[in-house]
């Protein structure tokens, strides 16, 4: 159970310096920590609290406020259905029901050889090609359910569903963003027409 | 339907599956505004705005230049993009992001120039992760390229955007909520008053929150005027809107249209909206706004995509996400199914919300699992009192004696994910009470079993 390694630390200091208050950075921070640890350990939690100067407790508030941070390990797949109005009307719950059988595990279960965890997910704004999943938040819409065996089989077998890559559980986005200025005349009005 | 039904103006480069790229966004007007802007005062940009009648497209259509205008004099003061979009049926802010993410980011520069704003922040729903990385990267190459950052195309004034990102709860759509998220905590939604960010915001700073299609539309109002966007379209808010259409239609999908010159019956059933109904099926109900819009039924179909009579007749625009049930659809299911989706995503601060909603999921549950009594509804109409008391706005229904209710209702929550829990409950056992009964007597639901 892990505290950021040095190459995250150096990550999380320079998401803090986006903010114009160091807690801001606060779910940028998880979102790191669950990609180094695969979950929210305590130790990170702790780690994150030192960094944007709050009490661990309040990580620990925060981590469980939102459903995309887990709490232990999970597969390294997170295969989501949605089943909310537009997903139903079109086959979800049936889907679903279709996913528990193939993985062989309920809602919130993982399959034994950690490779698949199934969760039920709402509207996930893909209503248009409704019944929708997401595998670790890749979307694939107008789903049935041969085309979920296709992409259960494509990702068992290490190769890209349906030509679409799918980074393991919790990897970030690798676009490097931009550093926003430290100047204190940005805090201020400009004027350029005088 | 008029001939112009389908107008691009947020959707222009929809054609162009590269349009995310910043030269083909360049090569197609990209930051002509941005430069045009520049060029004029801030005040004449939001005056150019305030002209074009511009109105909010997260839900609550409230005029884009008006809400400008509430800002504090002081600073610092901030831009904040809602990416945030989860209202159950709404997939207009997600295809905008992915797929012409430069248009969010130029008209976030343009509002935060406009309003004076020192710092931007796009905050995109944690769960999209192709969002993320096109407006990432769109941010990157903004930057690279002097469209974004210092010295802005050399005009002197310097703007910092800021990729924000979520991590999953539908209550962050509600703008203070968002601000108290991107402060680092617990998404509970703010007490008003103030009933406005503008007044304090982020950092109790003066903000100004905007919906993602709302800045998408105001680069295009830049390059052709106020005026000739207000021009377009009619009624209450004109111009254009997407809308998200989906369920049982034949063609599903975001259409942008000068909603007040259709009507709903267009949208569902012209063969370049909607198509009709799927297997030639008939309208059982639709939800016009999103998930938290009261039922419409045939008798609104001829009704226009207009904010005034719409919530006139008991429901609401909102997100423009028009949600189509067909004759087969159960509509304690359905019903249930979002009420289900507002109970789960009750932040837990207001008590009607937190035990009311739950409450609710749970006896409509028991309903369609036919473990139901007939005493349930009178209970359902309770529990749905104590979260909005007083008359509930319903679509009229001559037939049986019902005449509309307007829009909104009140309610006792700070916000309005718990009325929202009422809104799918009180639609369905208004006009379709005999289906509950029957599920009721005949210990279960008519047309198959309910998932949990």
């Amino acid at each position: 159970m892990a505290r950021l390694n040095p190459t995250n630390i150096e990550r999380a200091r320079e998401v803090i310096a986006r903010y114009p208050q160091p807690r801001s950075a606060m779910i940028p921070l998880l979102h790191l920590a669950q990609e180094q640890d695969g979950h929210i350990t305590d130790d990170a939690k702790a780690h994150i609290a030192e960094l944007v100067g709050v009490m661990p407790a309040e990580v620990h508030g925060v981590s469980t406020f939102y459903e995309m941070f887990k709490h232990e390990d999970v597969g390294r797949y997170l295969v989501g259905v949605c089943t909310n109005l537009s997903c139903m009307l079109l086959g979800a719950d049936e889907l679903l029901a279709h996913a528990e059988d193939k993985l062989g595990v309920k809602v919130g279960g993982t399959t034994p050889d950690g490779s698949f965890t199934l969760e039920q997910m709402q509207c996930l704004a893909a209503c248009g090609g409704a019944p929708c999943i997401q595998v670790n938040y890749r979307y694939f819409e107008n789903v049935t359910p041969e085309r979920f065996d296709g992409v259960i089989a494509a990702l068992s077998a290490g190769t890209d569903p349906e030509g679409q890559a799918v980074p393991p559980h919790g990897t970030l986005s690798r676009v490097s963003l931009p550093h926003p200025s430290t100047d204190a005349d940005r805090e201020r009005p400009q004027e350029i027409h005088s | 339907m008029t001939a112009t039904a389908r107008t691009s103006v947020v959707f222009a480069r929809m054609g162009d599956p590269e349009a995310h790229q910043l030269d083909r966004y360049v090569a197609t007007d990209g930051y002509e505004a941005l430069r045009r802007a520049l060029a004029m005062t801030p005040e004449q940009v939001h005056e150019t705005v305030t002209t074009a009648q511009l109105t909010g497209r997260g839900g609550a259509g409230f005029g884009t230049g008006q809400k400008w205008s509430l800002l504090a004099n002081t600073y610092p003061r901030y831009v904040v993009i809602n990416g945030d979009e989860s209202e159950p049926g709404t997939f207009k802010d997600r295809q905008i992001m992915e797929r012409d993410p430069h248009q969010v980011i130029e008209g976030a520069l343009i509002t935060a120039y406009a309003v004076r704003a020192t710092r931007v922040f796009l905050y995109v729903r944690g769960e999209m992760a192709l969002a993320q990385e096109r407006v990432g990267q769109a941010l990157a190459d903004a930057y690279a390229k002097g469209y974004a950052g210092d010295n802005i195309l050399g005009s002197g004034w310097s703007m910092d955007v800021v990729l924000h990102w979520g991590a999953g709860a539908y209550v962050v759509g509600e703008e203070t909520a968002l601000l108290e998220s991107l402060e680092g905590k617990r998404a509970f939604p703010r007490i008003k008053p103030p009933y406005f960010p503008a007044a304090k915001g982020l950092y109790q700073q003066p903000t100004v929150v905007n919906n993602v299609e709302t800045v998408a539309t105001i680069p295009w109002i830049i390059r052709n005027s106020g005026e000739t966007y207000a021009a377009l379209g009619a009624g209450r808010a004109p111009g254009t809107r997407i809308m998200c259409l989906s369920g049982h239609v034949n063609r599903p999908g975001n259409y942008e249209v000068e909603a007040a010159n259709i009507t709903f019956r267009d949208l569902l059933f012209d063969p370049s909206l909607g198509g009709g109904i799927r297997n030639g099926n008939q309208l059982k109900a639709f939800i016009p706004g999103g998930g938290s819009a009261p039922w419409f039924f045939e008798d609104q179909l001829d009704l226009p995509l207009d904010p005034g009579p719409v919530g006139a007749e008991g429901s609401m625009l909102g997100s423009g996400a028009v949600v189509v049930m067909d004759d087969t659809t159960c509509a304690v299911r359905a019903a249930w199914n979002l009420v289900r989706f507002y109970a789960h995503e009750s932040c837990g601060q207001c008590t009607p919300c937190r035990e009311g909603g739950s409450w609710l999921e749970k006896i409509m549950f028991r309903i369609e699992a036919g473990e139901g009594r007939l005493e349930d509804l009178d209970l359902l109409l309770d529990v749905g009192d104590t979260i909005a008391p007083g008359p509930f706005p319903h679509a009229s229904w001559p037939e049986k004696g019902l005449a509309a209710s307007p829009f909104p209702y009140k309610m006792t929550t700070i916000c309005f994910v718990g009325p929202s829990a009422v809104v799918p409950m009180h639609s369905a056992l208004t006009r379709f009470r005999e289906e509950f009964v029957e599920h009721i007597n005949h210990r279960g639901c008519p047309k198959g079993s309910a998932h949990r």
